[in-house]
């Protein structure tokens, strides 16, 4: 177990949500076991970790953006009076619900958050802090902190942004935001201009595909384009027992494939990819549908955030954008240049799921690039291999960073005009 | 305050069949809030009679839904029956689908309890608050199908509960059908109906579940279904709502997880052949399901026989060397119409069939059938023998070594080799041989929440302690256990919360699971359950399943299953015998034995 401790809050140094070496992760069986040893917050956690019965406990203090946008939401959430931050994007709506928001060191009031949630934000000392729980395994502690951080990154930037356009940013707000933008720096230098190499298609064998998407998997990680174990990637591959729809378990990190990739079969005629993607219908739909070998899918920040942005302030289907907004919309750059589709669409296959919206757009036209899923994230194609479909990417978050500070930028003129 | 009660019915009935009465009568505020219902009232109304041998006429047999029946609240028109298993000797129960929870609901009850035992065989018909009680001679000896339409003739609507030919003639795994294709299958508690001379229950309910906050449920309602339409198991490409649970056949195998040749075996190479797809291109199925569940995860071939379920699939191909699609689909429409549990079934082949030898053929296997449950046909004396299940079969022939099963209760068709956390819940389950008390499948090889390595017993001991606790919660408000592999008791904590205007979190839930678990390890031990009961077939420990080169299997480390089962122990309050500690009695609220006091 001690190996799995360490391992999480490496990754999530790694992801560089936290300082290297200060996540405590516990784990308890019959015994109690930590990840490193005389770290004061031991004894909040062994409190909690007896109170709640729980397998798993993290305690964390993110850094940086991540630090700074979480802070600002939960404690403009106590300022209201809110028991909790409600970010709006896909993977918190689906899995998280909502993000309790706790006024200090409050071992009672922990215990009531965590009994509730499986994390929760702790404010104390001018900072924000995550805890988080798991009933089987420290990895949950994991997934459920980087979905934490990632939840209130999108929340603060779009909600920024949807205030501007509603001229609602005070100067102080101004600042804050400013101090917050500096802060990310540190992001961009995971995202490179260029995609790294990776191996060339098509692909011979089954083998060699999948060490293709082992490669692209941990390619995405590494850039940044995707947290904790959300995403997926697939590709299609002929063998000689039949056509194979490859694709990356559910719940899988994409940096560690090797051994979680399900073989399913072209044709159905097979069960045994009923531990694939939550997506795999809508990667198949795609693959039926247009010329694509590869699928790529990850979470990059301001493409979600971007895809949340609209300007209509007063659309009466508010409240149901991510899963019924009727109206097209795209992330497009100089005209005959980027243009990404944005569709509604919840995770798999409900009647608003994105295996209903997503396929059609991708497959439209011959073929799109890529389509972003509003408030979830962004799906490319690749016509060979995984070096196109990384390249774009790559390129529409690079793309939609860029138009969002434009937009807020473009607001603020406009507001200031005003 | 008006008083209106939200959730409960606040009623519960009771009938004895000895003397023809029945009694409407309330069931407390405390025991509502303490057991919530289902498998945990169950439990509540067994303790006081749970030593009595399962024929005694007080020993009851219980029916009871939950605060969340009837209520739009996803998968929760369930209910659960409980008595001594005959089978085992142990708790017995199991929960069922179809509308039993639902219209018992309506009729204004929490839950019946059944005592007595009638000279002939009866019916009870429930109608609201009017109860009867109805001759049965004539439905005794019939296949279940025609007892539902003899019933269905005068009763179109409501639910129909029957047992079979099985519980008539003493099959100690006699199964209970509802509503025709659903079934409480396991620990023989058809068998328990059957000693009552009870042949059916017919319930038909006009009343409505109050719910305190509608809002509330419609918000925790959307939570729950999409958490369930991101579930690749229950709503994906191949889960239970295209291939019914079926869909684990592939799975089971490629994993080399599924029991073949009685266990000696986990890999079965006929399996791709025989699949769910392979079922879906022959019997063209239609989805059948529970009200108000999304999944509706079975299926019924065109002509409306019902395709077996993954453990029936499974053990009526390998598990007993079978390669015949049709034979699967016979034998499962068999033990249906015969009303017999289709994994003791089968197990007791498997072991007839380790024992002795013998290749099945078509004909034998289903004439065994019949015999275990009719002591009729060609195999009658065999089959009334078989009837009594694996492990006494084994034990009368000097091979209980040849018995998969734990405490009596035969093994589904999952190896434990395959999964060390699913090891040790088959051992530690308070009901025998079962993965449903805390399905470590979810993580160990569905991968939710996370995955976990299903080949270690690191972290498995509270793992299995925390979803024994979940899902004894689950089960009592109740709910359809599928539905854990997607949402949890963080959203179904909403939907109770809002139903019975009572708050309460994850955290409350599970601490009424835990009681309810240490109420049924409370049972079993004033009936001599101990540690030597929590353990597995010694196979599992000395002999290889089949592995791959990529895929070793190797044997399950003794020294590692006892050291985790030490732990289990530890953290769920028992002594090293795996009796319950009065400490942990006393915390969780729960009266010490009166047998033990005296002691």
């Amino acid at each position: 177990m001690n190996d799995q401790l360490a391992k999480y809050a490496a990754k999530l140094a790694d992801a560089g949500l936290c300082a290297p070496g200060e996540p405590l992760l516990a784990a308890l069986d019959a015994e109690l076991s930590f990840n490193h040893a005389g770290d004061p917050r031991q004894s909040l956690a062994v409190e909690v970790l007896l109170g709640l019965g729980a397998s798993a406990l993290l305690l964390a203090e993110p850094i940086g953006a991540c630090q700074a946008t979480m802070y600002a939401l939960a404690r403009e959430a106590l300022e209201q009076g809110e028991a909790a931050v409600i970010p709006g994007d896909c993977e918190t709506r689906t899995f998280l619900h909502d993000l309790p928001v706790v006024n200090g060191l409050d071992t009672a009031l922990i215990l009531q958050a965590l009994r509730r949630r499986k994390g929760c934000i702790i404010l104390h000392q001018g900072r924000a802090l995550m805890a988080a729980a798991g009933s089987v395994s420290p990895e949950q502690t994991f997934v459920t902190a980087s979905s934490m951080a990632f939840a209130c990154f999108v929340a603060y930037f779009a909600k920024h942004l949807r205030d501007a356009r509603a001229g609602q940013i005070t100067s102080a707000r101004r600042a804050e935001f400013a101090a917050i933008r500096a802060l990310l720096d540190a992001d961009m230098a995971r995202l490179p201009q260029t995609a790294p190499e990776l191996l060339s298609g098509p692909f011979a064998n089954a083998d060699q595909a999948r060490a293709a998407m082992i490669q692209a998997g941990r390619a995405v990680v590494e850039h940044g384009l995707v947290d904790s174990s959300f995403g997926n990637v697939s590709c299609r591959q002929s063998t000689t027992g039949g056509e194979l729809l490859l694709i990356s378990q559910t719940g899988s990190a994409l940096d560690e494939l090797g051994g979680v990739i399900d073989p399913c079969r072209m044709d159905g005629t097979s069960c045994v990819g009923l531990t694939a993607s939550s997506e795999l219908t809508a990667h198949k739909a795609i693959y039926d549908g247009g010329p694509a070998k590869t699928i790529l899918h990850g979470h990059p920040r301001f493409a979600v955030i971007l895809s949340m942005d609209c300007e209509k302030l007063d659309c009466p289907g508010l409240g149901n954008c991510h899963r019924a907004c009727a109206t097209p919309r795209a992330v497009n750059g100089d005209p005959g240049g980027l243009h990404i589709p944005i569709v509604p669409g919840e995770v798999g296959t409900g009647p608003f799921g994105l295996c209903n919206t997503l396929p059609p757009a991708l497959t439209s036209g011959g073929g799109q690039r890529g389509v972003i899923v509003y408030g979830h994230g962004l799906f490319t194609t690749g016509a060979v291999d995984f070096r196109d479909a990384f390249a774009t990417l790559l390129e529409v978050e690079r793309f939609c960073r860029d138009e969002y500070f434009r937009r807020v930028a473009g607001l603020d003129q406009q507001n200031d005009a005003g | 305050m008006t008083g209106q009660l939200f959730g409960w019915t606040g009623r519960y009935l009771r009938v004895d069949l000895s003397t023809g009465a029945s009694e409407n009568l309330p069931l407390p505020e405390d025991i509502r809030q303490t057991f919530l219902g289902g498998r945990g009232l169950g439990g509540f109304f067994l303790r006081d009679f749970a030593t009595l041998p399962c024929d005694h006429p007080d020993m009851p047999l219980i029916i009871a839904s939950g605060p969340l029946t009837g209520t739009n609240s996803p998968a929760s028109s369930r209910c659960h029956i409980m008595s001594r298993s005959p089978l085992t000797g142990a708790i017995g129960d199991a929960s069922v689908g179809g509308r039993l929870g639902l219209e018992l609901k309506h009729a204004g009850y929490d839950a019946l309890v059944v005592t007595g035992q009638a000279n002939t065989p009866c019916g009870i018909e429930i109608d609201d608050h009017e109860v009867r009680f109805t001759d049965a001679t004539n439905l005794t000896g019939l296949p279940t199908p025609d007892v539902f339409a003899k019933l269905r003739a005068h009763r179109p609507t409501g639910c129909i509960a029957t047992t079979g030919p099985a519980a008539e003639n003493g099959c100690r795994f006699a199964s209970i059908m509802v509503d025709t294709y659903h079934s409480a299958a396991r620990c023989g508690l058809g068998l328990v109906a059957g000693l009552k001379n009870l042949k059916y229950i017919a319930v038909r309910g006009t009343g409505a579940t109050q719910v305190a906050d509608p809002a509330g449920l419609a918000a925790a309602v959307e939570d729950i279904e999409r958490l369930a339409n991101a579930s690749p198991a229950l709503m994906g490409q191949h889960g239970f709502a295209r291939y019914g649970t079926g869909s684990l056949y592939d799975l089971m195998d490629s994993r080399r997880m599924m029991p073949t040749d009685n266990f000696a075996r986990t890999h079965f190479p006929p399996a791709p052949g025989i699949n769910a797809y392979a079922y879906a291109q022959r019997y063209h199925p239609v989805r059948r399901g529970c009200p108000g569940c999304l999944v509706q995860c079975k299926g019924l071939s065109g002509d409306g026989r019902p395709l077996p379920e993954y453990e029936a699939m499974s053990h009526f191909t390998a598990l007993i060397g079978n390669e015949m699609i049709e034979l699967a689909m016979r034998a499962t429409d068999f033990c249906a119409c015969l009303g017999l549990d289709p994994v003791s079934a089968a197990s007791t082949l498997a072991c007839h069939r380790e024992r002795t030898g013998e290749d099945y053929g078509p004909d034998r296997v289903l004439a065994l059938l019949l015999g275990m449950a009719t002591s009729q046909g060609p195999e009658a004396e065999l089959g009334r023998e078989l009837g009594q299940g694996a492990a006494s079969y084994a034990a009368s022939h000097g091979r209980p070594d040849l018995a998969m099963s734990v405490k009596g209760l035969d093994l589904p068709a999952y190896d434990p080799r395959g999964a060390y956390g699913l090891a040790l819940s088959y051992a530690v389950s308070t009901q025998g041989g079962s993965h449903l008390r805390a399905n470590p499948l979810s993580h160990e090889v569905l991968r939710k929440p996370v995955a976990t390595d299903r080949f270690s017993f690191s972290g498995k001991a509270r793992s299995i302690k925390s979803a024994e606790d979940m899902l004894a919660a689950a089960d009592s408000l109740p709910i359809c256990r599928h539905l854990l592999l997607a949402a949890s008791l963080e959203e179904y904590a909403k939907a109770f919360a809002a139903v019975t205007g009572l708050p309460a979190t994850a955290g409350d839930l599970l601490l009424a699971g835990e009681r309810i678990c240490m109420q049924e390890r409370l049972l079993n031990a004033q009936n001599g359950f101990t540690a030597k009961d929590d353990d597995l077939p010694q196979r599992f420990f000395t002999e290889s399943g089949s592995g791959a080169p990529d895929l070793p299997v190797p044997p399950i480390p003794r020294q590692d299953f006892l050291a985790a089962r030490a732990a289990y122990y530890r953290i769920r309050g028992l002594d090293l015998n795996g009796l319950p500690t009065r400490d942990t009695v006393q915390r969780l609220g729960l009266p010490w034995p009166k047998q033990w006091e005296r002691a």
